[in-house]
């Protein structure tokens, strides 16, 4: 066994030397940590997605180091290896061989985009690695892959909520503006889809380009046709706050707009200013924390992870950061259930996850369902005065 | 009485529906000559450096994103507005001359195309630098005189669309005296017209390419500023930028200030107008389509110098 | 040395070498999947090379014919019914076709402008994958079918590693041959002057068509092979990054030479992986690496290696 472990660093060594000489460069990983878990994950820390990869890599780091402190998990500490994709699924998918083989994780939380996650998810289903994905569209988990999870609630979960809420209000006709990046098209098809199960007609769609500056074009189609009682934005990024902004430019602030969970964070209220005043959107219990009774069983682990968050990162929370955290002490939680850092063993922990309050929800498992949340993990909120509130149901 | 509210209200509506059709117009058009007016600063940016140089500069972009960026922090640090937006000029131009001294002048005499990797590359540092120095998210800067939109025939246009539309104006306007009205400016043009003729005439031309790099910069570093309140800013809005500066650039004319000026001004229509008319989903494409169409009619772009080849 | 560079069966003799002995230094899979990403993007830039180097025509929308032959193998398997292998030829005669009817007017414009349609080009058809997403996926991807020859299924990194290679070697001897056909030596009197090949009787519209022709054929094949390694296409294949990645591999490694393909690709691969352990300072670092190169290496690596060589004797 150590004949075999040295022989291994060798080979290592003598495949850096040839890197070195064949390519010019090294490629050589960190040398073998003997009594660590090892925690991989891949995400998009700079490019178009950097506002969820950055929360996320944060995130991690920061609870990584908080758990080694307090002992590590089950007398082992947990060694994060992080790998920032740029948002390129290509290159993604290179970091996921390099996390399964040179790396040999345990498993892996990451995967900020769901055009990432989708490509890397092949390497795990093959190499037998439990992966729990940070991405929004609900084809990460249906259907189930044996070692796909994910955290964050899925784009058809707030198509739902927002039409749920439309109906309510007895709104029917309803225009669509949606980005053509992955978050918003994915969202769009899935608004598509469930529309029809609330009584809602799209009577109008528009979409713009995840670089775009200006909607002022679209939001003028959407102005000019009839009957338009309430507008739904599918996107994520700065492309909602010009959105928002260009809406209320347009003088179209008397028709309620509808924002969705991809805009979870301050800087949406920020940048938009004045004009996200009674924009609604669905968002978990991370963003109204403060503000929930304190019967609720989320408030703690939400107040405490803001909390934490805030004062590390020094901006504030986002419900991206968020899902980091639920997947990694998802995944803490399945390494103590297993007493193992075998990855077969911890996949079927996840799998039996019961239970977890999270900053998304509470999260209950099962072989049909590696998401775990249902509706009522989503909180309509409303924006007034520059902040979240909860709007009372029925309202 | 009913009757005739009826009957003025139906006459209302018909007018209304004329109406909207022309305010909608309005809309399409004030938006995309806002939006056009960016791509023209960025694209005089191109065509400066490209004039002084022959160099096209693929990192003219980053200096759109000084600008807004260095303005954000600077006013967030607690300067006041203006002297913040100089600050990023400075800044800027700082960049564009360091650019020059340091990449683009001992590179003298490779070829077009790898100059073209070299400023792709400084791209790369740059968006890598502000990415350090500053941060990942996005972030906007107050409009100059405030966010109340102005009627204009229906039409509703941020008091913001009007400095931009002005500081383009002042830029080129600014630009055109120095190139024709000083000697500094017509040595420029020598330089452009033919280096070898302007050096044996006692021009420095290495002293003229400099000027070329931090002009540009500070025109994008202004573009910058001027548009940041409208579209937000962030380390990496320097990419899309520069894609589009130069494709007006090239619509325009290569190496022309006022076709730079046209070239940007019609993408900017042609994308707002296709996204209101045609499809918001092929905006692009419908734009990118009209740039390939005018090229294979007019291969020097529209108002683009012939050019013969000299063996 | 220098002969080596210049004989090509030395060459492909060296590749040969090179290829047959990194496995035996590798210390894990992921070795032989950067090796093979690096042999797939070379086999791509070989092809712009020909283009390139030996017409002197840039594109700055070569991703575009990647993104074909990429989703050539996600949809003919998927939509299709088609083999893999088959789809693989088809989307390499679209790229072909496309190429030759849109080179024809693209190819009479000149420097910048040639480089802003061939740009503008990619643009339209990244967006039309990005949009057609029942075909396509949309911007999230779809995923292709893994490749079966002969019954057997082609999944292992050592599978990829070996058949990438082989496409390589297959590519470089082509393109290298290139040189002793009358395609070639006309390519070279258009590469030293337009006016004097077109003075000489040489169709020089025609010989700018051939080269497009064969370098979307090259990028065609190359993102059919890489589709079918990931065993997952997303549209970033067919974008204006990717476009400008392969342009500076080419010039990177040296315009007109084979060789230089290769180590740009190699460069260009390995350089991120590399970099990652600098975390934030990543990109910094890649851009800083590119312009210094550029400036010191201006001809691109392998000619200035050469040069070296050269000067030393």
């Amino acid at each position: 066994m150590k004949i075999h472990n040295l022989n291994q660093l060798n080979r290592r060594a003598v495949g850096c030397l040839l890197g070195i000489s064949v390519f010019g460069l090294a490629v050589c990983g960190p040398a073998y940590a003997a009594e660590t878990i090892k925690i991989g994950s891949v995400l998009s820390i700079t490019g178009p997605a950097s506002f969820l990869g950055d929360p996320e890599d944060r995130t991690l780091k920061l609870y990584v180091d908080k758990i080694n402190a307090a002992g590590g998990v089950a007398g082992k500490k947990i060694e994060l290896v992080v790998y920032d994709d740029g948002g390129d699924a290509n290159k993604a998918r290179t970091f996921a061989t390099r996390l399964i083989e040179d790396d040999k994780v345990v498993a892996m939380v990451g995967g900020s985009t769901t055009g990432t996650t989708m490509a890397m998810i092949p390497a795990f289903e093959e190499a037998k690695v439990p992966f729990i994905s940070l991405a929004g569209a609900i084809e990460v988990v249906d259907p189930v892959r044996k070692y796909v999870f994910k955290t964050p609630h899925t784009d058809k979960m707030a198509c739902e909520k927002i039409f749920e809420n439309l109906k309510q209000r007895s709104f029917t006709k309803v225009a669509m503006i949606s980005g053509t990046d992955g978050f918003g098209a994915s969202m769009r098809a899935q608004c598509l889809k469930v529309a029809g199960d609330y009584g809602i007609q799209i009577v109008a769609e528009e979409t713009y380009g995840p670089r775009d500056t200006d909607m002022t074009a679209q939001l003028t189609k959407i102005k000019g046709t009839a009957g338009v009682q309430a507008v739904v934005n599918p996107g994520f990024g700065q492309g909602p706050a010009i959105v928002t902004r260009n809406y209320a430019q347009l003088g179209m602030s008397g028709t309620p707009l509808y924002q969705s969970h991809g805009v979870a964070s301050k800087s949406f209220i920020e940048l938009a200013g004045p004009a996200a005043d009674g924009v609604r959107l669905p968002a978990a219990a991370l963003l109204v924390g403060d503000k929930l009774p304190d019967s609720d069983p989320q408030k703690k682990v939400v107040v405490e992870y803001k909390q934490a968050y805030e004062a590390s990162a020094k901006q504030p929370v986002s419900t991206f950061g968020g899902h980091a955290y639920d997947g990694l002490f998802i995944l803490v939680d399945a390494i103590k259930g297993a007493n193992s850092a075998d990855s077969g063993k911890v996949r079927d922990e996840i799998e039996k996850t019961k239970g977890f309050v999270g900053t998304g929800g509470i999260v209950t498992m099962s072989p049909t369902d590696h998401l775990g949340l249902d509706l009522s993990a989503f909180r309509m909120l409303e924006i007034k005065g520059g902040d979240w509130t909860l709007i009372q149901p029925g309202s | 009485m009913r009757h005739w509210r009826r009957e003025f209200s139906r006459r209302h509506i018909d007018i209304g529906g004329r109406y909207a059709s022309m305010s909608e117009f309005l809309q399409f058009f004030f938006s995309g000559l806002t939006v056009g007016a960016v791509y023209a600063l960025v694209a005089l940016g191109f065509t400066l450096i490209y004039n002084a140089s022959d160099v096209v500069n693929f990192a003219q972009g980053e200096f759109v994103m000084l600008g807004g960026m260095v303005t954000v922090f600077a006013s967030a640090a607690g300067v006041p507005l203006p002297l913040a937006a100089l600050i990023a000029i400075c800044v800027a131009v700082a960049v564009g001359l360091l650019l020059y001294w340091l990449a683009i002048a001992p590179a003298r005499g490779a070829s077009a195309v790898s100059i073209i990797i070299i400023t792709i590359g400084a791209s790369i540092f740059l968006k890598g630098g502000a990415q350090v120095a500053f941060d990942k998210q996005f972030h906007k800067l107050p409009s100059f005189s405030g966010d109340a939109p102005i009627d204009v025939l229906g039409a509703s246009i941020l008091p913001q669309s009007f400095w931009v539309l002005g500081g383009t104006l002042a830029a080129v306007l600014i630009l055109y005296v120095f190139l024709e009205k000083t000697l500094v400016g017509k040595a420029v043009l020598a330089t452009s017209a033919n280096r070898l003729a302007a050096r044996l005439v006692g021009i420095n031309t290495a002293t003229i390419m400099a000027l070329a790099f931090g002009g540009s910069a500070a025109i994008g570093a202004i573009a910058g500023i001027l548009v940041t309140p409208i579209t937000l800013t962030s380390y990496d809005v320097g990419t899309m930028m520069a894609l589009k500066g130069f494709a007006a650039a090239m619509l325009g004319g290569m190496g022309n200030p006022l076709g730079a000026v046209v070239g940007g001004l019609l993408l900017g229509l042609l994308e707002t107008l296709g996204a209101g008319y045609v499809s918001s989903t092929y905006k692009d494409g419908f734009a990118f389509v009209m740039i390939l169409v005018i090229l294979f009619a007019m291969p020097q772009g529209l108002l683009g110098r012939r050019t013969v080849d000299r063996v | 040395m220098t002969t080596l560079l210049n004989n090509r069966y030395a060459i492909l003799a060296a590749l040969a070498v090179v290829i047959a002995v990194l496995p035996f230094t590798f210390p894990s899979n992921y070795y032989l999947r950067v090796a093979s990403l690096v042999w797939v993007s070379a086999f791509a830039a070989i092809g712009l090379n020909v283009l390139m180097g030996k017409a002197g025509q840039v594109s700055l929308g070569h991703a575009a014919f990647f993104g074909i032959g990429a989703y050539s193998a996600a949809i003919g398997p998927a939509h299709l019914g088609l083999p893999s292998w088959a789809s693989l030829a088809i989307g390499a005669c679209i790229s072909g076709l496309l190429a030759y009817f849109v080179g024809r007017p693209i190819l009479r414009l000149k420097g910048h402008y040639l480089a802003i349609a061939t740009l503008g080009f990619g643009v339209l058809i990244a967006l039309v994958i990005t949009t057609e997403s029942r075909w396509t996926g949309g911007p999230d991807g779809m995923p292709v079918a893994k490749l079966t020859v002969f019954g057997w299924r082609i999944g292992t990194a050592y599978a990829w590693y070996w058949l990438s290679a082989a496409f390589l070697l297959v590519g470089a001897w082509i393109a290298l041959n290139l040189d002793d056909t009358p395609t070639g030596r006309a390519f070279l009197a258009l590469h030293d002057s337009e006016v004097a090949a077109r003075v000489v009787g040489i169709d020089v519209a025609a010989l700018k068509l051939r080269a497009f022709v064969i370098a979307a054929v090259y990028a065609s094949i190359a993102g059919s092979l890489l589709a079918m390694m990931n065993g997952f296409v997303n549209p970033d294949l067919a974008g204006f990054q990717h476009s400008v990645e392969l342009v500076t591999m080419v010039v990177l490694g040296g315009l007109g030479s084979i060789v230089g393909s290769i180590v740009g690709a190699a460069v260009l691969v390995v350089l991120p992986q590399a970099l990652t352990v600098f975390q934030e300072y990543e990109n910094l670092m890649l851009g800083f690496i590119i312009i210094v190169s550029m400036v010191f290496m201006r001809d691109g690596i392998v000619p200035m290696i050469s040069k070296l060589i050269a000067r030393a004797r």
